[in-house]
């Protein structure tokens, strides 16, 4: 389904411009880390190349049809929703809306609980699991469909350094099973740790995108490299 | 003080030997009543729903309108229900009017608005939460309506114990359009009325106190099957 492109994307919402006008192309291997200021627009691009933010200019296109592009690729939100129900029925939710049947569905989420770390927990209901664990779960829940492209909003966000570890695993495990990673983070240590690509946004738009090698070690824009250094960037 | 003294006695001894009339006319009270509330919450929970997760033109005026109907005077269903089913009425030829169903009829349409509109106003916290989730599995408007009924079905069953409630105890609408006829559409509420107005407070008082008590039954059975979960807590 890749390369995805981006050409002239903006959106506003109320007469103000969120984001935009983004040119982009996500080709090659991941995974890819969304860097930059708080406001910059990461949540906002990352929803928009997921289709869930209504664009007010230009397009987004997949490199196949949008239907097939929607059923492979899943979202990661930074405050992970926890259905009411058990974290075997969470996890099994989006096969179940594919039809799969209960018990096969189920089957899968208790795999899946068991490759993210929630072992012991299938029975238990989501909203007694802790921050790190919802995160978990939510992971699974992205994966268990077996998504080409999987977008992630800061799911590391507020998180401690168990858990951020044990996410990162499972993120690079995933990588390497060839789901194209998109992530955004404002720890740039992880940044550095997990990217093989970096976009650098700033007031809205794709202010750099580069290699990450090529990025941590010497930025091209003068913003970039202030943000690297710990600078505040406005 | 003396006739209330002696109405008690006798209407305890009635519920103990478990008097005929008395048994009968709970049961037809039961009947009617529940039949009602199955019909209702049929029509209402999913509207409640739909007005949910739909954004529609008249939406907001739908809204309004299930609000102000929850106000709605019974007498009136009662008058208006009555016409319509009356020999020269647009449904005269079903010959419903003097019936139970006259009585289930009046009594949804006092209750659906009651029960949408509470259940609407618990629901839609809910999809505000499971909005973007939903949104991103690309989960149709039918899996959407369902999914919101399974996992907000705690708010719903209390959205329907408020109708049971209104239902059971109404007698404006019911004894227009029943008649209160003995054997065929007499019920708790309407035989109360008329006992009273006899000057018969024993059996007054023994359909009132079963009154009290089947109310308070269904809502505990209704609060007992909702429980199904013991150890979740939403």
């Amino acid at each position: 389904m890749l390369p995805l492109k981006v050409t002239g994307a903006e959106i506003r919402r109320r007469g103000k411009r969120l984001i935009g006008p983004v040119d982009l192309l996500l080709d090659g291997s991941g995974p890819t880390i969304v860097i930059g200021p708080n406001g910059a627009g990461k949540t906002t691009l990352l929803r928009m190349l997921h289709g869930i933010e209504r664009l007010s200019a230009g397009e987004v296109s997949w490199a196949c049809r949008l239907e097939d592009a929607r059923q492979k690729q899943a979202f990661v939100f930074q405050m992970p929703v926890m259905m009411r129900r058990s974290v075997r029925d969470n996890i099994a939710y989006p096969l179940r809306l594919d039809g799969v049947s209960n018990r096969a569905a189920r089957a899968q989420a208790e795999d899946w609980a068991v490759r993210v770390g929630l072992a012991g927990k299938e029975g238990l209901p989501a909203q007694v699991l802790s921050g790190g664990e919802r995160q978990k779960l939510a992971l699974a829940r992205a994966l268990v469909r077996d998504p080409e492209v999987l977008f992630l909003d800061e799911p590391c966000a507020s998180l401690d350094g168990r858990a951020v570890h044990d996410i990162e695993e499972i993120l690079r495990d995933t990588s390497a099973r060839g789901t194209r990673l998109v992530m955004s983070t404002h720890d740039l240590g992880q940044a550095r740790r997990l990217a093989r690509e970096v976009l650098f946004l700033l007031h809205g738009r794709v202010h750099e995108q580069a290699p990450a090698g090529e990025f941590f070690e010497g930025p091209s824009t003068a913003e970039a490299r202030a943000f690297l250094k710990g600078e505040i960037v406005v | 003080m003396n006739d209330l003294w002696q109405g008690m006695t006798q209407a305890v001894w009635l519920l103990i030997s478990l008097d005929a009339d008395l048994v009968e006319i709970s049961l037809r009270s039961l009947r009617v009543t529940l039949s009602a509330l199955v019909i209702a919450s049929l029509i209402a929970l999913p509207l409640a729903a739909l007005l949910t997760v739909r954004r529609f033109r008249f939406r907001r005026m739908v809204v309004a309108l299930l609000n102000a109907f929850m106000g709605l005077p019974p007498v009136v269903v009662g008058l208006i229900v009555y016409v319509v089913l009356s020999r020269s009425g647009p449904l005269g030829v079903l010959g419903l009017l003097f019936t139970p169903w006259a009585m289930i009829i009046a009594q949804v349409i006092i209750i659906v608005p009651l029960i949408a509109s509470i259940a609407h106003q618990s629901l839609r916290e809910l999809w505000s939460e499971y909005h973007d989730l939903l949104i991103s599995l690309g989960a149709t408007r039918f899996q959407r309506i369902g999914t919101l009924i399974l996992d907000g079905r705690r708010a719903l069953l209390t959205a329907a114990l408020a109708g049971f409630g209104r239902a059971i105890g109404e007698v404006g609408a019911i004894m227009i359009v029943g008649g209160n006829i003995d054997h065929a559409t007499r019920v708790l509420t309407t035989a109360i009325a008329l006992e009273t107005g006899k000057g018969d407070f024993a059996l007054a008082l023994a359909l009132g106190f079963v009154l009290i008590g089947l109310a308070i039954a269904v809502n505990l059975t209704m609060h007992w099957l909702g429980q199904t979960e013991r150890e979740a807590r939403w």
